[in-house]
């Protein structure tokens, strides 16, 4: 079985980002730019699945411009057999990146997918359920624990009421939660390692795909600020403060 | 007029606090008529309690035996032929929604607002992105189905006071049998939901383990509160994932909201802001927590909790 594990270039979680003061967007000059770590625990997840005998191979598959060579050599330095970057400058949304998704699938012949659960940039949280939707195969979201057997998937996933297991039939779609699994650090031989591994640019072109984007972004603005309200001095005058707006009686 | 169809969230045996909300956000669209989506088994205590929400034209109820947990490869099929006619979709965006309404949009051949928290006007819409950090403004094209989530802490619920028609549905979805459910392994239940309580208590790595936690449950009980935790108590594996609050966790808005021994890292503060006041309670003076808090106590948790909590007794 081949795995699928999607991979975006994203602003580094740690950077504190800044939106422009036109309006037009967030400040990405300069900044640290990383896998987006939902996509590093899809990964990590597949190459256990590897190792535990479960896969033959796993693929890292990114959209985006030439700059993500550089995201897919570390997949490919964390464990990924190879790497296929589908070239595009422009902005693709979830459910393209779906539409290319199975075209890469199709092509691959790819038994099972895992995706983060969400980029942390847009924050869409789409592209792997309109995945599924699209192959006609099961999804299991924000999964924190993955058992296969034979063409069986037992996935348990964190769901507001609790944990909740399903069992799917491959091939399927997952889609990674925070709890799935911690990445492994990258060593310094497995990054000379990674620069001998395949790397594939294609283009949508190749794969039959033609973008159709739907939504404008017509502003990005900074959020309102909640302002530094004040304190106090002990446990009685904090009861006294909550008492006089209303929240405890 | 424009017709909205929301689907109304539930988790096999009750019917979710989303579905309240989808109904304020989807009046906010202006001379629409609501019609709500009630998958199930059984459905009909659940199309009642949707019927008495005002602002409800109808309720629709499909009512079938693979319904009985919601899959979103079960439902998705369902909703996308009853979406026919409509102009907007909508589901609340807990993981009941975001599962399923991306599977929806996807078999209607859109894409999706996600995390929609306000209405500029009938194809205008925010939301947030970064983690909250940045708020944009998006315009849908004309003429096509919107599916959306709805970001639930920004709506208040909708009020009870309606009697909607209650109407059967059915569909000749073909629907799969490739998802299976297994099992679900609730939370504890003996307290106030999460998600939807008036009042919340959250502990944070301060606490320093799982037993000290018994501080925040004390508090919280003699207040009649939620219990929640940042993510690093969660972290820690002082509780369970499924009480984590912030970008990655629960996004909340309660009407009183206490830190304890919570730093305030941007992620947790992403799912708070919108918390009408916030106390924060953390022995260090330059915890990020109090630029946002509404009422700050620099002191020891220790001792400044179980002083709240019999200060509060009797």
């Amino acid at each position: 079985m081949k795995i699928l594990v999607g991979v975006k270039r994203v602003v580094d979680y740690n950077v504190r980002v800044r939106v422009k003061p036109d309006g037009s967007g967030v400040a990405l000059e300069g900044v640290k730019m990383s896998i987006n770590p939902f996509d590093e625990i899809a990964l990590e997840e597949a190459l256990r699945i590897r190792e535990r005998g479960q896969a033959s191979e796993v693929v890292a598959v990114a959209i985006g411009p030439d700059d993500v060579q550089a995201q897919l050599r570390s997949a490919l330095a964390m464990g990924a057999d190879r790497a296929i970057l589908v070239k595009c400058d422009a902005a693709v949304e979830p459910r393209d990146v779906a539409r290319t998704l199975l075209a890469v699938i199709r092509q691959e012949g790819i038994g099972l997918a895992i995706l983060g659960k969400q980029a942390i940039d847009d924050d869409a949280g789409q592209t792997g359920q309109m995945l599924a939707a699209l192959w006609e195969r099961p999804q299991v979201s924000f999964a924190s624990k993955v058992e296969i057997k034979d063409a069986v998937a037992t996935v348990t996933r964190e769901v507001d009421s609790g944990l909740e297991t399903l069992e799917v039939d491959l091939p399927a779609v997952i889609t990674s939660d925070l709890r799935l699994n911690e990445p492994r650090y990258i060593k310094l031989p497995d990054i000379m390692k990674a620069k001998k591994k395949p790397l594939a640019v294609t283009d949508l072109a190749t794969l039959g795909v033609s973008l159709a984007p739907q939504f404008k972004v017509l502003k990005t603005e900074a959020p309102p600020q909640r302002s530094r309200g004040i304190m106090v001095k002990d446990v009685p005058e904090l009861i006294a403060e909550l008492k006089k707006r209303g929240v405890l009686s | 007029m424009s017709r909205v169809l929301i689907v109304a969230d539930h988790d096999g045996a009750q019917l979710g606090a989303g579905v309240a909300r989808c109904i304020t956000a989807a009046g906010r669209l202006g001379g629409v008529a609501i019609h709500v989506a009630v998958l199930a088994a059984p459905a009909a205590a659940m199309a009642q309690q949707v019927a008495a929400l005002a602002g409800v034209a109808k309720v629709l109820v499909v009512e079938r035996a693979e319904n009985a947990r919601p899959l979103a490869a079960v439902l998705a099929p369902q909703v996308a032929k009853l979406a026919a006619g409509y102009d907007y979709v909508l589901g609340p965006s807990n993981t009941f929604g975001k599962d399923l309404m991306p599977r929806v949009a996807a078999l209607l051949g859109v894409g999706q607002v996600s995390d929609l928290m306000s209405v500029e006007g009938p194809h205008t819409f925010k939301r947030p992105i970064y983690a909250g950090n940045a708020i944009i403004t998006v315009e849908s094209p004309v003429g096509t189905t919107l599916v959306a989530t709805i970001r639930t802490a920004s709506f208040a619920a909708a009020a009870v006071g309606g009697s909607a028609a209650i109407e059967a549905a059915g569909t000749d979805a073909e629907l799969p049998t490739h998802t299976r459910f297994v099992s679900l392994s609730a939370a504890n239940n003996d307290r106030p939901d999460l998600q939807s309580a008036p009042r919340v208590v959250s502990g944070g790595r301060a606490l320093g383990s799982a037993d000290n936690f018994k501080l925040i449950y004390a508090l919280a009980d003699r207040i009649g509160a939620a219990v929640g935790a940042s993510r690093a108590a969660v972290d820690a594996g002082y509780v369970p994932s499924d009480m984590q609050v912030g970008q990655t966790g629960k996004i909340i808005a309660p009407a009183l909201y206490m830190a304890i021994g919570i730093s305030g890292a941007i992620q947790h503060l992403t799912g708070i802001k919108d918390a009408r006041t916030i106390v924060a309670i953390n022995k260090d003076a330059e915890a990020p927590i109090f630029e946002v808090a509404d009422v700050g106590l620099i002191g020891d948790l220790f001792k400044v909790v179980p002083e709240l909590t019999a200060a509060l007794g009797g």
